[in-house]
This record gives C-alpha cells, structure tokens and sequence, in this order.
C-alpha cells in the first residue's frame, strides 16, 4: 500500500481538528470534575455516541473484520447477542442507581455501596487493565502501520500516543467525549465505502451466501453443536458466557464506557445514553463484520483477491482490513480509511486514558494517598496522571515487543476480568442483604475461580499450565466457559458470606439499591425522549437482525 | 452542544471538498478492484454533503 500526499493532507487535516477539539475544551476546564467527570453536563446525543465510539477501538474494528473472515456473520453475535441487550440493561435498569448514587466512578459506587476494601480491589485491578489493554493496542496498531506503510514503529506509536496525551491533557474527558464523536462518524464513513465495496464486488448479500458454507451466512442455525459452527462453541456458552457474562460484565460495568453516560446532563440522559447507542450499535456489523466475510466470498470469485497469508503458513486474518482497503480505495479515499482506522485507534486509547485518571486520581490517589486536599491539587493529580498514563501504556506497547507470550497472557486474563463483577453489581443493586464482605470475598473468588480455570482447560494450546484437565474445541469457547465458572463463583460466594455476615442499615442504602431508590417516571413526553419505550423499540429492531440472519 | 457540530461539520465538509475535487480533477485514479466506479467522487461527495447537514443543523438552531 503506498500512499500519496493527497492522503496525508487527510490525515493531517484530522489531527488538527482533533488537538483544535482540545483547545477549544481547554477554556471550561477549571475543577478537577471539569476534567476527570464533565460534571454532569454533557448533551445525551454526544454521550450515546461516545458511549459506543470508546469502544471501537482499532483492535475491534481489526479483530471484527478478522473474525468476519474467519467465522462468518457469527460474529455478529458479539453484537446482536452480546452488546446490545447488555446496552438496554444498563441503560434502564443500572444507571439510576449510578447517576442516582452521585458515584464520580464505578469503584467509587462499590465504596458507597460496599465497603472500602471492594473499592481498592476493583480499582486497582481496573487501573492495570486499562494501562495494559490500551499498551496492548497501541502496540498491535505500530506493528500493523509498520507491516502495511513501512512506517516505523516508534514513530507511528510515538505521534499518535502524543496527540491522545495533548488532547485529553487539555481538556479532559469532555475534550475525549467529544472526540469521539467526530471519530465515530469518521470510522462509519471511512469503513463504509469498503464494505459497500466488497460486498457489491462479491455480488451483494446472495453472491455471498453463493460463494461461502452456509454456516458463514447464519448466526444461529449451526449454533446447535460445537463441532457444526467455526467458533467451536456450543449454545450454552454462547448465551449464557457470551450473551449474559461477558457483555454485562463489560458494557455494564466497565467504567470505560459507564463513565460516558454518567457524564450526560440529567438522569434520564443518561439512562439514554447506553439505549441510545445501541442503534448504531446493531448496524455496525454491516460496517465492521461484513468486510472480513466478503472478502472470503471475494476469493472464490475471479476478482484477484487473495487473503493475506502468514510467513509460517495459514491466513493472517488480522490484515484482512487492510488488504482489503489497498484493493479497493483508490489514493485519497485510501487516506480517509487510514484517518478512520487512527480515529478508532485514538477513541479507544483515549478512553482507556480518561477512564484510568480518574479511577487513580479519585479511588486510589484520594482516598489513600492524600485524603483532604484543595481541589487545584486533584486537577493537578489528574492532568499528572493522564501524562503517566501515556507513558505507562507506550512503556506496554513496547514490553510487547520484547514478550509477546506476557502479553497473549494477559489478553487471556483481561477476558474474564469483569465478569465476576457483574455478579457483584447485580446483588449490589439488587438485593439490598448482600454485604462488603461478601461482595469483596466474591469479587476476590471469581477472579481466582477464573484463573484457575483457565489453568485447568486447555484450547488451541492456550491455558492449561496448572493440569490440563478438560480439553475445549477453541479458545474462544474457553473464554466462554471460563467466564461461567467466574461469574457463579462470585455469585454464589457473595451470597453465602452475605447470609453471615452484618448488611448496612437500609437508610445507607439510599439512592443505591433497587427498592430504595426513586426511579423516575416516564411521563408527559413523546415515546421516542422515554429510556423504557426506546428500549422496546431497539428490542424489536434485534429480534429483526436475528432473524433475518438466522 | 451547537459547536460540536458546527466543528464536525466543517471538518467532514473540508475532507469531503478536498477528496471531491481530487476525484474530478483525478478521475483515473483508481485501485486494483474499483475499475468501473469513481470512488474518490462518490466517497468526497458524501463526506461533504454530510458534513454540509451538520452545519446546517448547527445554523438552524443558532437562528
């Protein structure tokens, strides 16, 4: 792929409107929940897309195209099974309990509604998942502009890390927020052309289901035996590890993407905000999945197109995307697609960034470091942090250099992370009896219980270095089922230490917990403004995806 | 928050112009798989018109 200057100038337009955006945020910044929090102010169109901009990173838009190719239009599970519903959870039945609690962060709600020692464990296991994933990511995209530009590695690492760091440094999580709306629109219409491309080239939706096994073209007609679908997962796991664990855990409490509903301007913006973006959400796979599955249609019609191999034999799936864009964008619109692919890459970095400042600068700096400071000395902790931040994932992205095997590790662990905490989050808001002991027991057990089942399978040579009792199809079945076992652990262990020991008073549990807290009524206003019909409306637009992709 | 918007749209709208024009000016610039569209014209002139809408919108609600 060879670029010319009519792509750089696209590129480089990008880069100043993204540091202008952080400019022009800088002037509002003047406490440090201006810049950790945007102090509940920011419109419910911009959180929605925020909210699901912060997701995209450029491993997502990689890794979908990839699994387009290798798995089929299954992968739209992830979307249509996983995200979206965990969405519509979130949104209606957990965001009055964490805009109501007045939580500036996810560990800090744990702290209201638990105890101390929960907050410190989830924060600090949230604060080194953000700085690895986000040097994680850096490092796959270096790797990947090398590959394909023969750009260097430390300079494109470099350049993008430092943009991110000026543009958050300026103007916080309300300059990333807004970010990531620009990127959002950038990744539709710069992804877009290329699916339409591709797809048409392959001769539409028909030429495809033509040219591929029928078990590329359905999402749950082969789900029925792990051995009939390309994923190697049985129906069990894939809903219950997939569709309730794994995407509750992290759509409802990751505090990447809570953080951006809680910055909306009003409870019922953000209860909005998640409902919102899952429109999007369902057609992205239109934009990100598709690609990848008409690529391999592509290769068995006469169109020339090849999927890209590895030097040791066997598709490299993870250059898909970008094989595919040098075959089909013609230099100028080329330099759009690479803006996307570096505005994707920017929005996920970025929120992994402002997600970890606050999480260090209010659950772990504030409340043992240094207690009752002025709040100049927060804002200044927080501006500090985003700076180390930074350093701290490119000092990651470039341990990845040096220790793949860590960091294929490391990936294996963050999977399963959030899903012992969706069991906590859920008898948290739920039931008013659990205690911070049994919701720090549980939390501790299911990440454990997840370790050592992972010791204890073995899939695609992964896992399995304590015994390797239970041999699993694929790794992602692995995943799946790793993330069951967690979660039950710490569902089960929460309630048990719960029944022994003492809960709070139900007057503390104000504004926290099902049953004590006000949800407000949706009243007065137009179906289409109210979080619940909303809701429903999305429901139904899902089960049409579903079926229509069988 | 209009000048969200008013900024996107001026971003997409000066991407769209410039990829627009280049396609008109350039209309044989083509890659390996496109032969028989001007993707550059079709990709610049939504981009434009997009970016268009948007500062339209942010006009419409300053007025």
């Amino acid at each position: 792929m060879t670029l010319r200057p009519i792509d750089y100038v696209s590129l480089s337009i990008y880069f100043l409107f993204v540091l202008g955006i952080g400019w022009i945020v800088k002037r509002r910044i003047r406490t440090s929940e201006d810049f950790l929090t945007s102090r509940h102010s920011v419109p419910v169109w911009i959180t929605s897309l925020a909210f699901i901009a912060a997701n995209l990173g450029a491993q997502e838009m990689i890794g979908m195209c990839a699994s387009g190719a290798k798995y089929g239009i299954m992968t739209a599970q992830f979307y249509w099974l996983g995200a979206v519903p965990a969405m519509l959870f979130v949104g209606l039945f957990m965001m009055p309990f964490y805009y109501g609690s007045r939580a500036r962060s996810v560990p800090e709600y744990l702290k209201l509604r638990f105890d101390e020692k929960t907050r410190g464990l989830n924060a600090v296991t949230f604060a080194v998942m953000t700085i690895f994933s986000s040097g994680i990511s850096m490092y796959a995209l270096g790797l990947l502009f090398q590959l394909v530009l023969n750009w260097s590695f430390t300079n494109s690492v470099l350049l993008s890390a430092a943009i991110v760091l000026v543009y958050t440094f300026l103007g916080g999580l309300t300059s990333a927020i807004y970010n990531e709306v620009v990127q959002f629109f950038l990744i539709v219409l710069g992804f877009a052309p290329l699916s339409i491309l591709a797809v048409s080239k392959a001769g539409g939706w028909s030429g495809i289901s033509k040219h591929l096994q029928p078990v590329m073209t359905h999402t749950w007609r082969y789900v029925g035996h792990a051995s009939e679908n390309p994923m190697g997962v049985d129906a069990i796991g894939l809903v219950l590890g997939l569709g309730f664990v794994l995407s509750f855990g992290y759509w409802c409490t990751n505090f990447l993407v809570v953080q951006r509903a809680l910055a909306a301007d009003s409870l019922d913006g953000s209860r909005k905000t998640p409902v919102l973006a899952a429109i999007p959400k369902i057609f992205m796979p239109f934009v990100v999945i598709f690609p990848g599955i008409a690529a391999v249609a592509l290769m068995s019609t006469a169109s020339g197109y090849t999927l890209p191999l590895k030097p040791s034999g066997g598709y490299n799936y993870d250059l898909v995307l970008t094989t595919l864009m040098a075959k089909f964008y013609p230099n100028g619109t080329l330099g759009i697609g690479l803006t996307a692919l570096m505005a994707s890459f920017m929005s996920g970095m970025a929120g992994n960034v402002t997600a970890f400042n606050t999480v260090f600068t209010y659950d772990l700096y504030q409340s043992y470091i240094k207690k009752d400071a002025p709040d100049r000395h927060y804002l200044w902790v927080g501006r500090a942090t985003t700076v180390v931040g930074v350093a701290l994932s490119l000092a990651c992205a470039y341990l990845a250099t040096h220790f793949n095997d860590i960091m294929d590790f490391l990936q294996l662990v963050f999977a399963f992370v959030n899903a012992p905490l969706f069991a906590t989050f859920l008898l948290g808001m739920f039931w008013k009896r659990s205690t911070g002991h049994g919701a720090f027991w549980g939390l501790l057990m299911g990440l454990i219980a997840g370790g050592l089942t992972l010791g204890l399978t073995e899939a695609e040579n992964k896992g399995g270095w304590i015994a390797p009792l239970h041999h699993f199809p694929s790794s992602m079945a692995q995943n799946f089922w790793i993330a069951i076992w967690s979660w039950l652990t710490c569902f089960v262990i929460t309630i048990i230490v719960s029944l022994f020991t003492k809960p709070k008073q139900v007057c503390e549990l104000e504004n926290l917990v099902y049953g004590v807290t006000q949800i407000p009524r949706e009243q007065g206003t137009v179906w289409y403004k109210r979080p619940g019909p909303l809701a429903v409306f999305v429901a139904v637009l899902l089960v049409v995806m579903n079926v229509i992709f069988w | 928050m209009d000048d969200l918007r008013r900024t996107t749209g001026l971003l997409f709208a000066i991407l769209g112009g410039i990829l627009l024009i280049y396609g008109l000016a350039k209309p044989d610039i083509r890659a390996a798989l496109d032969s028989d569209v001007n993707v550059n014209l079709w990709t610049g002139l939504t981009l434009f018109v997009f970016g268009g809408c948007l500062l339209w919108l942010s006009v419409r609600t300053r007025l």
